[in-house]
């Protein structure tokens, strides 16, 4: 798969748009040259900064006692509440419930309560350990199910409406009621959070973090030390992953250790071990999504009443927009007609659940995915049948319950092309036959669609900046807000900026994230990276064009629109000059060669209260069918072929996209299958590490993976190159694991009754509900 | 003679090193003293493979070189080691090696922190192995884990390596006489001790040695591969006064075939009896190919795995279905006792203060027996059991006459089931008795209930464990396999 330019006659740039370069540091990756936070040369004099957690879910702190810790070996100072200067308060939206340091009260097990700057890691560590903390443990919430009756909510909840859902669901031929659980997921980045602080003059502070929202980290810095943001930078090369779980998770981290810097003058560090991470920061939310829908004999939906309720832990943090998130896909490919679906952001004792890769939106996708498997067992279809017939229309029966129309629908066209690239109406009818004379081993097979919400629902983060210079050599260097965690995000607005310049990818550098070189910037989250941040890097870059076009045309006589750039040249008629010479020449008559560039995402709008609006610029489409045995004897399994078609738009980087895709799948089948939180009866996180948190590993890669980007397509948004955004969808086409395994359950009751599987499906669950089949099927009793 | 330094190769550069905490991890070493930030800690546990290491360790003529977890690797055993790090892949010209090329062509990095270990476990493949098969592939690379991937272009990277380079002179590959004349060999049978702040660190070179130094140190914490010890170490903190190194024994990683028998030393690693193992009882071969990722299975050892006492354990259900026996050894005194015995209580066993594990022999299969093992967890590679269950039967006529059944994760310690072993001996090998043990069975053990499994699944599913053994010993060709090629043993 070697790189270079595509075969064509006339010469072309390396490394444009469209094509596929590998990942900016793909070289300093296989070097190992490539620094992330703990890899960066230690300023002298630095210090080593640990965190004393709490030990209990809930519970008064009657008596702190850090004697000990304080006069442990290396130890410098211990820094508790009481040391913080500002709001003590690291919550992404400020609402103060989320305080760096606990005071007084603790609402979770490892919630940090007092944190010890130490000369070695090793000694800070230690110190942590001799803390004697006195406390009078409270009454505490652990998960969803003790939850609901007090219905005590860390934000407000989101109703959407459409139609009349009470009146729909009263005059269905047929109606059925379920619950659909879904557990939630760590992010097990493999870089764990850290954050290195160095201390300037004025009481500056620098630091580097690894962080998806370096603005955020530079925010809430100035809060708690109380100093205005320009006297903090935030930089952040890259994270050895986020998946969201550096977006808000990463304050905590960069803030403790701004204040040892400023409070001690000394550079800080902090890299808590991976247990700690895990014990600390929050999660994927699980839901309990409780429906009730109404269908006519045919299996179409007449209409949908939900309840979304989700484990939020102790804080807000971005729980609100999550569940919004959750709601807004809890029709994914569907039009409902008569709809009423409601959030309930539930507040309990644990750590707070935060933004992962589809924010809430996975949830929404699997609940509308549960609701075809019901339809199609209770009319005795196959349920792609069922998800045909209630795919949103593209020129009625689009709206959807957030008011929305689906301007964009492609989805029957990908369905059908999957459905015959997989052969998956013959590959069904020779699992059906398996299954009739195979007792243990049982095979599935289901085909599940995505249409993913393109923006963030929250408008005002829809807007981007972006920094470029051109030096006088020719050589260029682009800054932009958004941030690099393996997605290729630098990479794609590299090329953006090559194909603008129309100068090869190699004469672009790269340079890190950093809040004072663009401000205000927003989290690399949402998928947006590219949407937003190449298009700013692309007005950036035009700014600068036109200059030199402008200059050209002086020169050489013509107008600026005769002035063509291509392939390392500019020219007009029969003039042309290297992009080099030209820069030169410009940089002598004094033209400015660096330039700003800004963009915002035309057209959204939303208004929450109302749960109307249009909060989604585009969608994003993508299919996937799953085949799988499992073992009917122990619930195991194995997903023995994948086939995925993808909607990338007219995609920047193929190679990256495919990457996305296939990645984004796998993490999507481990959230389903084998990754289980698991805390005991004291709210204490048990799967704090990859012994016992078991994320997929290589052999749980299908052995056949068919993945296709989808052709010919383009976004019919005026996107970057009409791209479109690939960072999230990819994960929900997962779905089709859940629905394979499903599908291979429903064998042991002759595929009469719906499985009912919950996720994740361990193979326990998968043989518990194997086992509650066989009795549903026995005692021959219908649906409940 | 006593050396009080240990000496090995770091890529090129000889290091000699006398002054340094015993417990200090190899990858502390290399991050923290040696300023090479290459390789990555991800887990401190041995478990995610970001801190993948090759390490070439002499064996006979040649130098044999393993992917190693540096996180929980302590820096005295490499004494005598040729330590290859991410950072000495690049040729002398700049250039990558083909495994780091091939990770670049194929798209194999995407945030890059796993990168090097990835690196490293293929490079140790491609050192190894001319062609694996794509099962062989994922086998290796199972103790690296990605979480950006999915790991389809690595997979591919480890095919595309093997045609970007000629494996034959791979320019940082030594002979044993090479590494040996390096660091200036001759003395491989001295003793290594080390003292450092308090804490002391053996080494003997030979069982005799080792014996000698239990008897005057009983209290000593044993080490071998460390894939457990290195834990208390990086997760509990915990000091540890003084440890016995095992690794640098030859004799006590030996393997004999006897006529009746198999003979493991205590020392010997999964990767060293695998092979032999599989021999005999194939599906014990496929249990230790589950054992582990190949960083865990190239240091960790028998001795260790069944010494470390753990409830579940990962050979221990199969040794006790199979009947093996456990030779432990103090001074020059032995004494032996089925592996069973070995297990008192949760978190006891009988091993005596200054005792070690010497051997375990293994019987091979008498005639008419059948031998399947089955382990349950949540994932199929590199994670612990839920549940492990191993069978032995032996038929004649039909009739049970004998009959072995052991599982792990049932109990505080690996067990057997009796109350379903007395349901089945002496009766007709047919549904109906495997339906009344399956029913014992349950009897048996009060399972935990644990992040693992639940104990109702585990009580379930052991028993339908019984009832899968049955249908694989009764039918032809049955289709009960979801991974792995092995098939039950009938001797």
């Amino acid at each position: 798969m070697p790189e270079g330019a595509p075969p064509n006659s006339f010469p072309q740039i390396r490394g444009g748009v469209h094509e596929s370069p590998a990942h900016d540091s793909a070289r300093k990756h296989v070097s190992g040259e490539a620094l992330f936070i703990d890899d960066i040369p230690e300023p002298a004099g630095l210090l080593h900064v640990y965190l004393g957690l709490s030990e209990h879910a809930h519970a008064r702190i009657n008596s702190l006692d850090l004697t000990k810790v304080i006069s442990a070996p290396g130890v410098v100072r211990v820094f508790t509440a009481a040391d913080v200067g500002g709001k003590n308060d690291v919550g992404s939206m400020g609402l103060g419930d989320e305080p760096l340091l606990a005071d007084r009260l603790v609402e979770y097990v490892g919630q940090p309560i007092f944190a010890v700057a130490a000369e070695t890691r090793d000694q800070a560590r230690r110190a942590v350990r001799l803390a004697e903390i006195d406390y009078e443990i409270l009454d505490a919430v652990l998960d969803i199910e003790t939850a609901r009756p007090g219905g005590k909510l860390v934000f407000s909840p989101l109703q959407l409406r459409l139609g009349d859902s009470g009146a729909a669901l009263a005059t269905a031929k047929h109606r059925l009621s379920g619950r659909l659980k879904v557990g939630g997921q760590e992010h097990f980045y493999l870089e764990s959070q850290a954050a290195i602080a160095v201390p300037g003059e004025d009481g500056d502070v620098t630091v580097y973090s690894s962080t998806q929202h370096p603005s955020e980290v530079q925010h809430v810095v100035s809060r708690i030390l109380a100093i205005p943001a320009h006297a903090i930078t935030v930089e952040a090369r890259r994270m050895g992953g986020g998946f969201g779980g550096k977006e808000t998770q990463s304050n905590l981290f960069a803030v403790v250790v701004a204040l040892v810097a400023q409070r001690l003058g000394r550079s800080a560090k902090i890299r808590p071990d991976r247990d700690d991470d895990m014990i600390i920061t929050g999660k994927r939310h699980d839901f309990e999504m409780d429906y009730e829908i109404g269908f006519d004999d045919d299996g179409v939906i007449d209409g949908v009443e939900m309840v979304l309720a989700a484990r939020c832990g102790f804080s807000a943090d971005l729980s609100g927009p999550v569940t919004d998130r959750a709601c807004f896909h809890a029709d994914n490919c569907y039009f409902y007609g008569n709809a009423s679906i409601r959030s309930q952001p539930l507040k309990t004792n644990t750590a707070s659940n935060t933004a992962f890769r589809g924010f809430g939106g996975p949830q929404g996708v699997m609940v509308a995915e549960r609701i075809i498997d019901e339809i199609a067992y209770a009319v005795g279809k196959d349920p792609l049948e069922i998800r045909k017939l209630n795919f949103y229309g593209t020129t009625d029966r689009n709206v959807t319950p957030y008011h929305q129309t689906v301007g964009d629908n492609i989805i029957q066209g990908l369905v059908a092309d999957l459905e015959r690239s997989s052969d998956y109406q013959q590959r069904r009818d020779t699992i059906r036959a398996h299954n009739a004379t195979n007792p243990i081993l049982r095979r599935g097979i289901a085909l599940t669609p995505v249409k993913f919400g393109i923006s963030f629902t929250a408008t005002q983060y829809n807007q981007a900046g972006a920094l470029v210079h051109v030096y006088a050599d020719g050589s260029i260097q682009l800054n932009h807000g958004g941030t690099e965690m393996g997605q290729g995000l630098y990479t794609k607005v590299a090329q953006i900026v090559a194909e603008e310049f129309q100068v090869d990818l190699d004469c672009i550098r790269i340079t890190a994230t950093n809040t004072g070189k663009v401000p205000n910037t927003s989290a690399t989250a949402a998928s947006s990276g590219a949407d937003l941040n190449g298009m700013a890097a692309q007005a950036a870059a035009r700014t600068i064009k036109q200059r030199l076009a402008a200059f050209a045309a002086e020169k050489w006589g013509v107008t600026p629109e005769d002035i063509v750039f291509a392939a390392g040249t500019v020219s007009a008629g029969t003039e042309s000059q290297t992009f080099t010479a030209l820069v030169g020449q410009a940089y002598q008559s004094r033209i400015s060669l660096s330039a700003t560039g800004y963009y915002k995402t035309p057209l959204i709008h939303w208004d929450r209260a109302a749960g109307r609006g249009h909060p989604f610029y585009y969608f994003a489409y993508g299919a996937a069918v799953a085949e799988v045995t499992i073992d009917t004897l122990t619930g195991e399994y194995r997903v023995d072929r994948v086939d995925i078609l993808h909607d990338a738009g007219r995609s920047l980087n193929p190679a990256i996209d495919r990457g996305q895709v296939e990645g984004g799948f796998v993490q999507g089948m481990g959230w389903l299958t084998t990754e289980e939180l698991w805390w005991d009866d004291k709210g204490k996180l048990r799967t704090h590490a990859p012994s016992t948190y078991k994320i997929p590993a290589c052999g749980d890669c299908p052995p056949i993976f068919n993945v296709r980007l989808a052709e010919g397509i383009e976004n019919r948004s005026e996107t970057i190159h009409r791209s479109k955004a690939v960072g999230e969808p990819p994960l929900m086409l997962a779905a089709c694991v859940l629905h394979a395994l499903s599908d291979a359950i429903a064998s042991v009751a002759d595929y009469r009754l719906c499985p009912r599987l919950d996720a994740p499906a361990t193979p326990e669950r998968v043989l518990f509900t194997i086992e509650d089949l066989r009795q549903r099927n026995a005692t021959g009793k219908p649906e409940p | 003679m006593t050396r009080s330094v240990v000496r090995f190769l770091l890529g090129d550069k000889i290091q000699e090193i006398g002054n340094i905490d015993p417990t200090t991890t190899v990858l502390d070493w290399l991050r923290l003293h040696k300023r090479l930030n290459g390789t990555k800690e991800g887990c401190a546990e041995g478990d995610c493979g970001a801190c993948t290491v090759v390490i070439g360790r002499i064996d006979g003529e040649r130098v044999r070189y393993e992917a190693v977890n540096a996180c929980i690797r302590f820096v005295p055993t490499l004494d005598g080691c040729h330590l290859l790090t991410v950072e000495h892949l690049r040729k002398r010209d700049g250039g990558f090696h083909p495994v780091q090329q091939a990770m670049v062509d194929c798209h194999g990095s995407q945030c890059g922190f796993c990168t090097p270990g990835f690196v490293m476990s293929l490079f140790a493949l491609y050192l190894s192995e001319a062609c694996p098969s794509e099962d062989r592939i994922r086998d290796v690379l199972a103790g690296n884990l990605c979480r950006c991937t999915g790991y389809a272009p690595i997979i591919a990277a480890a095919r595309h390596m093997y045609e970007l380079g000629d494996r034959s002179t791979d320019a940082l590959v030594l002979t044993a006489e090479e590494l040996n004349s390096r660091l200036n060999g001759g003395d491989k049978i001295a003793s290594v001790f080390l003292e450092n702040a308090g804490k002391r660190y053996f080494a003997p070179p030979t069982v005799e040695s080792l014996a000698d130094v239990l008897v005057a140190n009983p209290g000593a914490t044993i080490v071998s591969g460390a894939t457990d010890v290195g834990l208390w170490v990086t997760k509990s903190q915990k000091i540890l006064d003084s440890i016995v190194y095992l690794g640098g024994i030859p004799e006590l990683r030996r393997i004999v075939e006897t006529h009746d028998s198999l003979e493991i030393g205590g020392a010997a690693t999964f990767a060293d009896a695998e092979a032999a193992l599989t021999a005999l009882y194939p599906d014990f071969g496929e249990l230790l190919r589950r054992t582990g990722g190949l960083q865990v299975r190239n240091v960790g050892t028998f001795g260790g795995n069944i010494g470390n006492g753990s409830p579940i354990g990962d050979t221990p259900p199969a040794l006790i279905a199979i009947g093996a026996t456990v030779v432990l050894r103090h001074g020059n005194e032995r004494r032996s006792m089925p592996i069973e015995d070995y297990f008192i209580a949760y978190g006891k066993q009988d091993r005596r203060p200054g005792e070690f594990i010497e051997r375990v022999v293994i019987p091979k299969p008498a005639p008419g027996t059948t031998f399947g093992a089955y382990k349950i967890s949540k994932r199929f590679d590199q994670d612990i059991s839920a549940v492990c269950g191993a069978f032995l039967v032996e038929l004649s006529g039909g009739i049970v006459t004998r009959v072995r059944i052991a599982f792990g994760g049932m109990a505080g310690t690996p067990k057997r089931a009796a109350g379903a072993e007395a349901a089945l001996t002496g009766k007709n090998w047919d549904l109906g008795t495997v339906a009344v043990a399956m029913e014992a069975l349950r009897g048996d053990f009060t399972p935990l209930a644990d992040w693992r499994a639940s104990s109702e699944y585990r009580r379930t599913v052991s028993a339908n464990l019984l009832m899968k053994f049955f249908n694989e010993t009764t039918v032809g060709d049955p289709q009960t396999r979801l991974v792995g090629q092995r098939r039950i043993t009938h001797a």
